[in-house]
């Protein structure tokens, strides 16, 4: 059963994604860029995925998840170092390339190459990250 | 086009309802960087299988689709430069904040977290900056 709600998760996040025009880089790099000829799209996307998660989030406390286990812990409200220092490098290469995590997966069926190329540096980027952890520590006291 | 709003928030609430599944069906948080990232560093092992089959479901999905609109221009940059670059910085980025657009955005936000809020005002601002100078003052995106 947690394969099955596993493939149907990723199945509306895939189908999501790809209607919502999310895999188009220009709409995303059009959002980000107010200078530009705006594309509001994306504020769309992300209120409409807000509105069901926000929903689902009230059924939680009190509850266990429909296969067993339990919920993710509420994790801590603590901003770091790590959370500010990633998130920015995270949407530096967000506005070059036009493409997050999500739709660079959901688009490599029809992306073309360089689809693949940009696959394959974000797997490398989290392949280093445990590194980069350590060495970010070294080099500054941690938060 | 004049519909793409419509269709941002119809995509959009497809993919609220499918972290609404993940939360609720198996106890988990929906972040593609988390996903894909533990399989990478070996930090997912125990439910590998799980985030597999949640990624063939993304990739399969838009497969299924695609028909239905013929083409798809992603208008993706072939400059070499902008996209290793763009892909390790979105890699190595989402994986130190412990999240991206979905785990901190959509999951982060709906349930009010302070993490997730800060999170995603840094990367967009840091998004929007390298856009207007990548492509307004140097024109290479």
């Amino acid at each position: 059963m947690r394969l099955l709600f596993a493939f149907l998760a990723g199945g509306l996040f895939g189908a999501g994604l790809f209607v919502s025009g999310m895999t188009d880089t220009a709409k995303v790099q059009g959002w980000l860029d107010v200078f530009g000829d705006w594309d509001p799209t994306l504020a769309f996307v992300m209120g409409g995925a807000i509105i069901p998660m926000a929903i689902a989030w009230r059924f939680v406390p009190g509850r266990r998840p429909l296969v067993g286990g339990d919920f993710p812990a509420q994790v801590s409200s603590q901003v770091s170092r790590n959370l500010v220092l990633g998130s920015t490098m995270f949407g530096a290469g967000w506005g070059l390339a036009g493409l997050c995590p999500g739709p660079a997966i959901a688009s490599l069926s029809y992306g073309g190459v360089w689809h693949w190329v940009f696959a394959v540096a974000m797997l490398a980027g989290m392949a280093l990250t445990p590194l980069l952890r350590v060495k970010l520590d070294r080099l500054i006291v941690a938060d | 086009m004049e519909q793409d709003w419509i269709w941002g928030l119809v995509g959009g609430l497809l993919i609220g309802t499918g972290g609404a599944v993940y939360l609720l069906a198996n106890g988990r948080i929906m972040g593609a960087s988390g996903i894909i990232g533990g399989l990478v560093d070996g930090t997912g092992r125990n439910s590998a299988t799980e985030r597999l089959i949640f990624l063939a479901g993304v990739i399969l999905l838009p497969i299924l689709l695609y028909p239905l609109y013929g083409s798809v221009d992603t208008h993706v940059s072939s400059n070499p430069l902008v996209i290793i670059a763009g892909g390790l910085l979105v890699g190595a980025g989402t994986r130190l904040a412990n999240g991206c657009t979905s785990g901190h955005g959509v999951c982060g936000i709906s349930r009010f977290s302070l993490r997730g809020i800060v999170a995603t005002v840094f990367y967009i601002l840091a998004g929007g900056i390298t856009v207007v100078l990548f492509r307004h003052l140097l024109g290479v995106i």
